[in-house]
């Protein structure tokens, strides 16, 4: 079933008629936010920050940059949506018409084949979090943030919200306040988790909103994989997805970060994600981005200490009606660290691909490197791409790669493959795929194959 | 048994309506070599990629018929797929698709349904035996490659979907000699009584190791003189200008 579909939308494109235990009324209201964190039990300490981030929130200003949100009306979004299911531990337990979404997604089949563990959001709540217990012997934790908040409560509150803070732009104030849900994860010093962790994301209602929070925080020397999915089925209301992803790589750790994002095509993602890297640690973060009807997302990199690495690799996908401010930022505070930003994007049938990008080496940063790549394919003349990659370096020490490439599928690339036997959109799907090749590697194989997939598709349509 | 019948064959530029093939005539038949020679800027490869049905060019009279059926307006994987197969002079760099998948899924677009693991093998086989480095097929298509080895990859795409006719566009230049004897031999292997190859070239040097039935003299747009192979001789010998003038003459 996995193979079938991770990312064709058709496929994602059901509800399902589930039971809630408590919906809050629409919008973001302080006595709203009060009464989920009581619901959540949650500790005084997280209720301040809540009501401090949206004290924040109701002060601040539109980006000013990026997609319209004109049409995104938050005052109609359903904050919070309670499943009416505990957390499980076991598929069993998980109530059936939830179970089943996930069974369509093809979830337990895979956390069986290649997952360390998986942890799965349905609205507001993870419904099912589970590691396989030899890791758990390692003292690796993987858990969902509301069991975190209260069992690592001295950790979470170290580490919640310092990555990105409340005052940093108006989104991430807003996910501060009505944050849900979400996975935690603390790698011990040393360890190395030998498969991947994942963490899968559904929403199924319309006009709600999904705020879940991820923070992970990887001890001196360790290692860990972990993968994000989402998907939506398409509503008349407009979805809200304002995640939020922290991390920690400290001294000699690695974290690869892999994301294939496919909400529906009625969702606003709004989406933040930031890491820390110590003292030659490395942070890769490999996303592929292809639903939503408008996204801004531009995962950082903070290289803090000597010798600290990053690596951003992107997929972007705009088809039909979709709007796609994708970037990347990569901030050198110290010597010697160094970053690869290699960020490929698709336009089809009049969508609108845009890189933003951020490469900043501080004046501290002395003996660093960075190469920055941005390359643009548009399918068709009604397509759009932009690239606004700003590099500052304020020390002459650095050396910087920087190339920015916009481009059309070349007619003659398309003759010389159709010379072969393959159809139009074969070859044009052929060269797209060729054209992701270097990061869609990067994804598990199933993954890729997916990729893949919804590109044949998109190409077929397009041509019509 | 015909594999190729063209008639009077004219053909502009697209974009700018320029005529380049002025009423080309040429029959090809089941297990024959034909060799078309001529000066550079002829219309040589223009004729190729007419034949092959490259968008840039438009055909504004006369016929191409391959295998009794009319051509013209087949696109240009359906002439493909009926078997006729163009190496280009200067094939595309494809990155992020690798030679071996490449060939695998054009294979496919053929109906070829041999399991993957023996095309696989064959796709080995077939580049051992023209020398070429066995690590380019795991690379993208020609990305990287030199002049040579994009003509040995070309030879290969040959060999491997085993096309009725055959159309070698100076598969010949830039090659050393042993490359080129590689190529001559693979091509010897892959000619047979039932597909039938054409061969554009400048230098009689490639039709010493495959011998052509026919050769025919191509200038300014269509065919000057046809004759055995003897005719590459002359070329070589007296240059276009003097086989020319000596055709006018006969």
């Amino acid at each position: 079933m996995r193979k079938e579909g991770l990312i064709d939308s058709t496929r994602f494109d059901f509800s399902s008629d589930s039971r809630y235990r408590f919906v809050s009324e629409r919008g973001f209201r302080e006595d709203l936010i009060i009464d989920v964190s009581k619901r959540k039990s949650e500790p005084e300490w997280m209720l301040h920050k809540r009501l401090e981030s949206l004290r924040i929130f109701n002060s601040s200003r539109d980006p000013g940059f990026g997609v319209d949100t004109e049409s995104l009306d938050l005052s109609r979004i359903i904050s919070y949506l309670s499943p009416d299911a505990d957390k499980k531990r076991s598929w069993d337990d998980v109530p059936e018409e939830i179970r089943e979404t996930f069974d369509r997604l093809g979830i337990p089949e895979a956390e069986q084949e290649s997952f360390a563990g998986v942890g799965a959001q349905y609205d507001s709540e993870i419904v099912y979090q589970n590691i396989r217990r030899e890791l758990e012997g390692l003292g690796i934790v993987f858990l969902d943030m509301e069991t975190a908040v209260k069992e690592h409560s001295e950790l979470v509150r170290r580490y919640f919200m310092k990555a990105v803070r409340p005052g940093d732009h108006k989104y991430a104030a807003l996910h501060g306040a009505v944050w849900s849900g979400g996975s935690f994860v603390y790698v011990p010093k040393g360890v190395k988790v030998p498969l991947p962790l994942q963490a899968y994301f559904r929403m199924n209602v319309g006009g709600s909103g999904q705020f879940e929070h991820t923070l992970i925080i990887a001890d001196e020397g360790s290692d860990l994989q972990f993968i994000e999915g989402c998907s939506a089925p398409r509503f008349n209301d407009l979805n809200l997805h304002v995640g939020m992803v922290e991390i920690f790589v400290l001294n000699k750790a690695r974290v690869k970060y892999s994301t294939i994002q496919n909400w529906s095509k009625n969702t606003f993602n709004l989406n933040t994600k930031r890491a820390i890297v110590e003292e030659d640690g490395t942070i890769e973060w490999i996303s592929g981005s292809l639903g939503s009807l408008k996204t801004m997302l531009y995962p950082t990199s903070v290289l803090k200490g000597r010798g600290a690495r990053a690596e951003h690799l992107g997929i972007t996908y705009a088809g039909p009606g979709q709007h796609m401010d994708i970037g990347s930022k990569v901030i050198h505070l110290a010597p010697e660290t160094s970053s690869l930003v290699d960020a490929r994007s698709i336009s089809a049938g009049g969508g609108w691909a845009f890189y933003r990008g951020l490469l900043e080496i501080s004046s501290r940063a002395k003996n660093s490197r960075s190469s920055v790549r941005c390359t643009a394919l548009m399918i068709d003349n009604d397509s759009r791409s932009d690239t606004v990659p700003i590099i500052e370096v304020m020390n002459d020490s650095a050396e910087i790669g920087h190339e920015a490439r916009i481009g059309r599928l070349g007619e003659d690339e398309i003759y010389y493959l159709m010379s072969r036997g393959l159809s139009e959109s074969e070859a044009k799907a052929m060269i797209v795929r060729g054209f992701m090749e270097p990061v869609s590697r990067q994804f598990p194989v199933e993954y890729a194959v997916e990729l893949n997939r919804l590109i044949d598709m998109e190409i077929e349509s397009s041509i019509g | 048994m015909t594999l190729l019948e063209v008639r009077n064959l004219h053909a502009v530029l697209a974009e700018n309506n320029e005529e380049i093939l002025k009423g080309v005539n040429l029959t090809v038949r089941s297990g024959e070599i034909h060799a078309i020679m001529g000066p550079n800027g002829s219309g040589k490869s223009t004729f190729a990629n007419v034949l092959m049905g490259n968008p840039k060019y438009t055909v504004t009279e006369g016929t191409m018929r391959f295998m009794n059926k009319n051509i013209s307006r087949l696109s240009v994987d359906e002439r493909a797929r009926l078997g006729i197969f163009l190496s280009f002079q200067q094939p595309q760099e494809i990155s992020g698709v690798k030679l071996r998948s490449f060939l695998m899924a054009a294979s496919q677009s053929f109906g070829n349904k041999t399991p993957l693991l023996k095309m696989s093998q064959e796709v080995d086989r077939l580049a051992y035996n023209l020398g070429l480095e066995m690590e380019l097929i795991d690379r993208y298509l020609n990305v990287g490659f030199s002049g040579g080895e994009k003509k040995k990859a070309e030879i290969v795409q040959m060999c491997f979907l085993k096309p009725k006719l055959a159309i070698l566009d100076e598969i010949d230049s830039g090659l050393d000699i042993d490359a080129l004897k590689s190529i001559a031999r693979s091509i010897n292997e892959f000619r047979y009584s039932e597909n039938a190859i054409i061969l554009i070239t400048h230098y009689k040097r490639l039709l010493e190791h495959v011998e052509p039935d026919y050769v025919h003299i191509y200038v300014n747009g269509t065919m000057a003189i046809t004759g055995g192979k003897e005719l590459s001789v002359e070329v070589e010998e007296n240059g276009y200008e003097g086989i020319f003038g000596s055709a006018k003459g006969a």
